[in-house]
């Protein structure tokens, strides 16, 4: 019963398989075939740490610049109805621009490292919540908005304590969106020396092996669920009378 | 690193588009110019399209199907979602790492990032048309099939044309990392800055952007196309 196994533990050890630290990544290169190498995510997975942090930190800053610049022009926009098409062909073109080009349009301008790429991600947020807030703000009903002016609410009342609220679920839709794409996008920065998940993916100028790659896109995909799962728990609590209708 | 090289300029970038030069690391071999701009810019299009042609095969008919029997609601939505969460480094590294490099394995990756906007956009699309037009063409006979491809998907183009539009956006944009994984794309440009310099690098983001943005017009184009005379009125 031992045995085959004690043969095959044996064999790994010979090839090198285990070691009592393996940070470099031949062992798992001596096994091409092998998909995920179990024995280095063990022992390397405290590598990941400060990249999943910087990470984080990217992705919070351009979504919270996002969010700033992109309401601003979706409340200048609805007080100022003719604002509105150039606005939403302003922040589509931007959208369209492939963010690795952007980084590097803006390099001359900004430079390599961290601000780069936090405008550039911020850049991409700004379509989608500008575009959800206008909608959210445009399908509050009239009636609303009329009852509101009538018990003596001012305009300023009326979009906080009025529109805001009930424009809240499409406002938050948006910032769901633009969150998830900025994790997966914010692996790009890597590229203007940013640094995050993506050095994990793509160091010193080469592809890394896939294990790390494996373990940075699970990073990846966990980060964008938590994120967009505690987006959705704010919005519950921000919005209690939508559960009570509900029920 | 690229830190020690000279810093990039505009016109230096439009300079490398135009004419050949000298590069630090070829030997001799010039780098640049428009002949070689047109071969990336060509091939970048052409893994592009094709990509988004892979994605259109297997989305649309999936998403018009699931949207007109009203089935696969979680798949369709739950898939666009999960789509935007995928990594297109990570995608792209481990394409080229498991599978192999070139155009056979690149534009299936590719495709994969076109699906879940193609599919959720298709199964919303059918799903928003008025039920009572489906009825009325059930009532003057005809078959299921006649209804997605005469009534359904005519009346949800400006949607599906908003998942194209999306798809393609994100094909492009991952064509740009696509030389990663062996496909010489304009991306070449931007991640191999040792060769062309850093004028070439920003000439690629230039071009790599006009690329987008041409696409783009030309799918909102295509848009207006197939959008039928009747929709266009309701909706200015």
């Amino acid at each position: 019963m031992i045995a085959p196994a004690a043969i095959a533990l044996a064999g790994a050890v010979d090839e090198g398989f285990f070691r009592d630290r393996s940070s470099d990544t031949l062992a798992c290169e001596a096994r091409p075939d092998e998909v995920f190498c179990f024995g280095w995510a063990r022992e390397n997975i405290d590598r990941f740490l400060t990249p999943t942090l910087e990470h984080l930190e990217m992705v919070v800053a351009s979504v919270a610049a996002g969010f700033v610049v992109a309401f601003a022009l979706a409340l200048l926009a609805h007080r100022r109805g003719w604002l509105r098409p150039p606005l939403l062909a302003a922040t589509g073109v931007l959208y369209t621009i492939p963010s690795l080009a952007l980084f590097f349009l803006l390099l001359p301008l900004t430079g390599l490292g961290r601000t780069t790429a936090i405008v550039v991600l911020a850049a991409y947020t700004l379509q989608i919540i500008y575009r959800n807030t206008i909608i959210g703000l445009a399908n509050v009903p009239a009636a609303t908005k009329d009852a509101a002016r009538g018990m003596g609410y001012t305009e300023r009342q009326v979009l906080w304590r009025v529109e805001l609220p009930l424009a809240l679920p499409e406002i938050v839709a948006g910032l769901r969106v633009a969150t998830v794409s900025t994790v997966a996008l914010a692996t790009l920065a890597v590229f203007v020396g940013a640094g995050g998940l993506g050095t994990q993916i793509y160091g010193g100028g080469n592809l890394t092996f896939p294990t790390s790659v494996l373990i940075a896109a699970a990073i990846v995909i966990l980060m964008a669920l938590v994120l967009e799962a505690a987006l959705l728990l704010a919005q519950r609590r921000l919005t209690p009378w939508r559960r009570a209708r509900a029920s | 690193m690229s830190a020690a090289l000279p810093a990039a300029s505009f016109g230096g970038a439009i300079d490398f588009i135009f004419g050949k030069q000298e590069s630090n690391v070829t030997g001799g071999r010039k780098v640049g110019g428009l002949e070689q701009a047109l071969e990336l810019t060509l091939k970048q299009l052409e893994v592009t399209l094709l990509a988004l042609a892979l994605a259109l095969v297997v989305a649309l008919p999936l998403g018009l199907w699931l949207g007109h029997r009203g089935r696969g609601e979680l798949l369709a939505v739950g898939i666009g979602n999960a789509g935007r969460a995928i990594p297109e480094l990570a995608l792209i590294a481990l394409v080229a790492a498991l599978i192999g490099v070139g155009m056979v394995t690149v534009t299936p990756a590719l495709a994969v990032l076109g699906v879940p906007p193609i599919l959720t956009n298709a199964f919303v699309g059918v799903r928003q048309v008025d039920r009572a037009v489906v009825d009325a063409a059930r009532g003057i006979g005809m078959s299921e099939l006649e209804i997605v491809r005469k009534v359904e998907l005519p009346l949800a183009v400006p949607t599906v044309m908003g998942g194209v539009r999306s798809a393609a956006i994100a094909i492009v944009a991952t064509a740009t990392i696509a030389p990663l994984a062996g496909v010489v794309t304009l991306g070449d440009y931007i991640i191999n800055a040792s060769i062309y310099g850093e004028d070439g690098r920003l000439a690629g983001a230039i071009l790599v952007a006009l690329l987008a943005l041409a696409l783009e017009g030309a799918l909102a184009l295509v848009q207006r196309l197939l959008t039928s005379d009747g929709l266009r009125l309701q909706t200015p």
